[in-house]
């Protein structure tokens, strides 16, 4: 057993955890299709009607792609970091120290489920999208390429800051404190080229710009920067992240005594 | 002892936390295949952290450990996959169900699903009516069970059960003793922590106490009551006494009860002539109306070993 992956551990993780999302869908699904729509709402509707078209896009058509992005990430973030959280929290953790399960099985179920709840997130979300604004997807295997990859991505980054939370509070604060403001500044409600050439320079540190622009692209072949350095950006970026998940499971970090 | 007869080897084990806390420390000790072995312990001595230790939950700082042959690092897929550990917190996840939270169990093992030893399992624990229940709804004493459930689901050959009867009733914890005698009749060996001595002395086939993160001693209980047990002989006599009589000084006697019985401490194990104490007893006049005997319990014996490394 020791050469071959534990697939029916991977699978009773996973199901476990896609289980939590059916028991929750107010908080899993309904609530972040909620807002989203409220956004579509205000800034599609109520104030987007008042803004000229962006490269030719109305505005409602254009925050689309930011707004599944938006959501994306901050629900792969908050299921993946609850995910693995919540076993600490409760103790439940002991199971998962003591069964037979690699860390590679464990990040593959985890992240696999809470990737999974947010690209199902995104995918209602565009359909929601859909009635409010008229949409069209110019590359769709690349816009789907580009919601698994950020999925996964942003889910490796909650998991590690699930391991890396040791109350309540820590779990919100770099959603919160970094995450959202990295979003909204990225590019979700406007494009970089509109802002002044010094905060141009700026935002291209920001990595969330990189993936709303390829994002966009996907949708309407127009991005702020080349869809070769956005996909390269998110690529590094996932494997930064598993580098350090690694690394979390190589010295047991806040995981084992 | 032959290697197969051995179904956990510790090694020099040590365990150092990053605090700087020793909490294991040379620690040497075999777990025989199919005999329950129970570790005695005062709170702090070590028992979690060594039962942790073998299950993976907590990384050893140097030494060795084999679970059925299998290294607990470099094989530990195998060596994990004959384990279950039954802590002694109830950590559940509330609001999950009795028989998905089993069935996630055996999963989690590795092993394929297979409904029926997981009805079997939930009937022997007598949890089949609330297989469906949802675990926030049961008692703490169903949750108990369900925590050995959860250990069984994956049929393994090692059951670990940290603090089994902690805060449950008598009548549960007799049910524990049934069902940890009964898995030992199906070949399945059990490892269990405890403060309470009677369930040591009640169940157990070999004891080991643990003090300060060492293993101070292993032996088979009834050789350790034998060995260490004290017996005592308690005459109630006719006439009270003031002092005990001259001429007894090499039977260690004392007096009790305001001077009406007297009372002979012996060692279980060595051979005493009762009958000469008696006689002499008797020569010098000293009638009783009765006597009784009384043999040290492995409580005692804890209390005189912990102590006595102290």
């Amino acid at each position: 057993m020791s050469s071959h992956l534990n697939v029916h551990a991977i699978r009773a993780i996973y199901r476990f955890e896609m289980a939590r999302t059916w028991r929750t869908l107010m908080q899993s699904i309904i609530s972040p299709v909620i807002s989203t729509s409220l956004y579509f709402v205000v800034f599609g509707g109520a104030i987007g009607s008042r803004i000229p078209e962006i490269d030719n896009i109305s505005y409602g058509a254009f925050i689309v792609p930011g707004l599944i992005m938006l959501s994306l990430l901050t629900q792969s973030i908050s299921n993946a970091s609850f995910g693995i959280y919540f076993p600490k929290f409760t103790g439940t953790i002991y199971e998962l120290l003591s069964a037979p399960v690699s860390y590679i099985e464990i990040v593959l179920s985890y992240v696999g489920a809470a990737a999974t709840k947010s690209i199902i997130l995104g995918l209602i979300i565009l359909a929601t999208a859909s009635l409010f604004v008229p949409l069209r997807i110019a590359h769709p295997l690349w816009m789907v390429l580009f919601l698994v990859l950020t999925a996964v991505t942003f889910s490796l980054v909650g998991f590690i800051i699930g391991i890396w939370a040791d109350n309540f509070e820590k779990l919100q604060v770099v959603p919160l404190l970094i995450i959202t403001p990295l979003t909204f500044l990225g590019g979700s409600f406007y494009s970089i080229n509109m802002l002044p050439e010094f905060w141009q320079k700026v935002s291209l540190f920001n990595p969330v710009v990189y993936l709303i622009s390829g994002f966009r692209w996907s949708f309407y072949d127009v991005s702020d920067v080349s869809i070769g350095i956005s996909l390269s950006v998110t690529v590094l970026f996932m494997s930064a992240s598993l580098a350090v998940v690694a690394w979390i499971f190589r010295t047991g970090y806040k995981l084992k005594r | 002892m032959s290697a197969n007869s051995v179904i956990i080897s510790v090694s020099k084990l040590f365990k150092t936390y990053a605090s700087g806390f020793e909490a294991l420390k040379d620690i040497n000790l075999d777990i025989r295949r199919g005999e329950i072995f129970a570790l005695l312990g005062p709170n702090g001595a070590g028992k979690t952290t060594l039962i942790s230790t073998i299950c993976g939950i907590v990384n050893p700082s140097e030494g060795q450990i084999t679970v059925d042959g299998h290294d607990i690092v470099r094989d530990y897929r195998a060596a994990r996959t004959v384990i279950g550990l039954v802590p002694q917190e109830l950590t559940t996840d509330a609001f999950e169900t009795v028989w998905n939270t089993v069935s996630f169990s055996r999963g989690l093992f590795g092993k394929p699903a297979n409904p029926a030893h997981i009805e079997k399992t939930l009937k022997d624990l007598s949890l089949w009516e609330k297989r469906d229940s949802k675990i926030i709804a049961l008692s703490g004493g169903m949750k108990r069970r369900l925590m050995i459930a959860k250990a069984l689901s994956h049929e393994p050959q090692v059951l670990f059960l940290d603090e089994p009867t902690a805060g449950v009733d008598v009548t549960l914890r007799r049910d524990m003793w049934a069902l940890v005698r009964a898995l030992r009749a199906t070949g399945v060996t059990v490892i269990l922590t405890t403060h309470y001595i009677e369930e040591a002395e009640e169940m157990a086939d070999r004891i080991g106490v643990i003090n300060k993160g060492q293993i101070i001693l292993v032996e088979d209980k009834a050789e350790l009551m034998r060995k260490l047990g004290k017996k005592q002989m308690t005459l109630q006599l006719e006439q009270p006494m003031q002092a005990v009589p001259a001429g007894f000084d090499h039977y260690q006697l004392s007096l009790a009860q305001n001077g009406n019985e007297l009372v002979y401490t012996y060692d279980a194990s060595e051979k005493v002539e009762i009958a000469d104490l008696l006689k002499a007893l008797n020569d010098a006049g000293i009638r009783f109306k009765d006597l009784h005997t009384t043999q040290s319990s492995l409580e005692d014996i804890f209390v005189s070993l912990v102590e006595g490394k102290q």
